[in-house]
């Protein structure tokens, strides 16, 4: 029998894309694996293994120190990976994307780096209610440390951020805003480029953390014209441990650096010791090679795919599911911002998420319960938690429905 | 009856079950079966620290045994604390501390006993048994 399939499914060749990824062919429990944790991390394309292996089998080397060979090129192709990222976010140099273990340790740096230098007693940094515990913490360490304080852009029960108040918030005490691209709890794109221009129009400097983001649209940092954009390698496809902190070269040429010591200088007496240039300024001690290289193969991969293409795609998983889940008794989804990713949180009635997240898991479906490092976010919802699917463009409407099928198993058990 | 008799008879009980989808079922049941605590010890400062779900427990020392009473929001995590109560409640603060609970590896729960499983059952294990030191210490 034919199947009528639409534009976008034959577009994106889904059968072929899942044989990209090895993983997804494995079972779990006994059951083919359903993987709906995309938003914790994603799964990696055989490109990217095979880029890491081949890394350690036949690149293996120190950059930026030899003059062998091996180091040599190594450096070549680490700093062509950091060249790949420049121009998949559209920055104008690549010096001014900074490799970091991930998007906690980018927000650490900054906030570190930024508030040494730029935050005294009585200023303010703007956070959002919707923000993970990565982009609260570091800049609420940062505030108890120099008296500064911590503003938060209140939301709407949809799970929006009320720009009003944003606005209001905004003062010459505001020394940077941090705040989500997209919401790992809600789903929720934020209007960054109105956030960012509100708070340029103070000279305020803003970071978007994108690590839900990057893996569903493309980032043009020039477009955005965002001062800080933090991202995770892993959420992208690519490794774990890797992670990016883009800033305006005028930015960061004005931080001081983070951590300190190989690689981060130009010269070193007992007396003092003169930095280096970016990006190596804040790259101490040897980075996470293979991990630059593969996070750059990724970036190849899904380009190749086309982030259009995937967000397109995506958003008919999330609305195909949303469809779904509504109709299930007793269940209620926790954000419906108007402009959302392909991630749905939802509480059923009655049931325990880690009751639900036990059994899904049972019959091979991988979601994530909890709290997604969002407390505050479970504070404003009054609930323990939240069931979350996030959803990949290698998902498919089939695994939707097993999913669905599934969930309602689990609630007849457990009513 | 004795902890390993406990035991024994958990595992038996098990035994029953084809698959794992049966033995939650059967953990289910054994969550709204539990005993609950009585709601004056649902405070804050009962709550086992380390569970995705919160876990209430309550001790008392009667006639020098240990008694356990528990909840939890979480049916599942009730019946685990179902489990733990049977073996362990009503024993004297040494059995507690000595108890091994092989059992949980022998109806299958040790992948509870994992850190990804936020650490549920570990972590209510080693407050039963946290309680079980402290009466002796004070008796």
């Amino acid at each position: 029998m034919m199947l009528v399939k639409s534009n976008i499914d034959m577009e994106l060749d889904i059968e072929a894309i899942r044989k990209d990824f090895p993983i997804l062919s494995r079972t779990v429990n006994g059951k083919p694996l359903i993987y709906f944790d995309n938003g914790a991390t994603a799964q990696k394309p055989t490109l990217v293994i095979d880029a890491i292996e081949n890394y350690y089998k036949h690149q293996n080397a120190n950059i930026h120190r030899g003059v062998h060979t091996l180091s040599q090129e190594i450096t070549v192709a680490y700093e062509n990976a950091r060249a790949t990222i420049q121009n998949h976010l559209n920055a104008t140099h690549a010096h001014e994307i900074i490799f970091t273990a991930g998007t906690t340790a980018s927000i650490n740096l900054l906030a570190s780096s930024f508030s040494k230098k730029f935050l005294s007693k009585g200023d303010e940094i703007i956070i959002s209610a919707m923000e993970h515990h990565s982009n609260i913490l570091p800049w609420q360490q940062a505030c108890e440390e120099k008296g500064a304080v911590l503003k938060v852009i209140p939301i709407n029960a949809e799970g929006e951020l009320l720009l009003d108040e944003y606005s209001k918030l905004l003062s010459e005490k505001t020394k940077i805003v941090a705040v989500t691209h997209i919401s790992n709890t809600l789903g929720t794109i934020n209007p960054i480029k109105e956030i960012i221009t509100l708070a340029h129009a103070k000279n305020i400097p803003v970071m978007i953390d994108g690590a839900q983001a990057v893996p569903h649209t493309a980032v043009d940092v020039k477009e955005l014209d965002c001062d800080f954009y933090v991202f995770s390698g892993h959420k992208l496809f690519g490794p774990t441990g890797v992670g990016i902190l883009y800033g305006k070269e005028k930015w960061l040429n004005k931080l001081p650096p983070y951590q300190i010591g190989g690689g981060t200088i130009k010269t070193v007496t007992f007396e003092k010791t003169e930095y280096a240039d970016l990006p190596l300024k804040f790259e101490a001690g040897t980075p996470h090679i293979s991990g630059g290289i593969g996070l750059a193969k990724a970036i190849d991969y899904i380009n190749t795919i086309g982030l259009d293409k995937i967000a397109a795609y995506e958003h008919t998983l999330l609305e195909y599911a949303t469809e779904r889940l509504e109709k299930i008794e007793g269940l209620k989804i926790i954000g419906r911002a108007k402009n959302k990713a392909s991630v749905i949180s939802f509480v059923v009635n009655g049931i325990h998420p880690f009751d639900i997240g036990t059994i899904l898991d049972q019959l091979g479906i991988a979601v994530r319960t909890g709290h997604h490092c969002t407390q505050p976010l479970m504070q404003f919802y009054d609930i323990p938690g939240t069931i979350r699917a996030s959803f990949a463009f290698y998902n498919t409407k089939q695994e939707i429905d097993e999913f669905v099928k599934s969930l309602e198993r689990a609630i007849n058990m457990l009513r | 009856m004795k902890i390993e008799e406990i035991e024994s008879e958990i595992v038996e009980e098990f035994e029953m079950f084809d698959d794992w989808m049966q033995k939650y079922e059967h953990i289910i049941d054994l969550g709204k079966s539990l005993p609950m605590i009585e709601e004056k010890y649902k405070t804050e400062d009962k709550i086992i620290k380390g569970c995705q779900s919160r876990v209430w427990l309550h001790s008392e020392l009667i006639n020098g045994k240990v008694v356990f009473t528990a909840d939890s929001d979480a049916i599942i995590t009730k019946g685990m604390v179902a489990l733990m109560i049977r073996v362990l409640s009503d024993h004297t603060p040494d059995e507690i501390i000595n108890a091994k609970l092989e059992f949980i590896d022998k109806i299958g729960l040790t992948k509870h006993l994992s850190p990804t499983r936020s650490n549920g059952l570990v972590s209510m294990i080693k407050q039963m048994k946290l309680d079980a030191i402290a009466f002796k210490a004070k008796s």
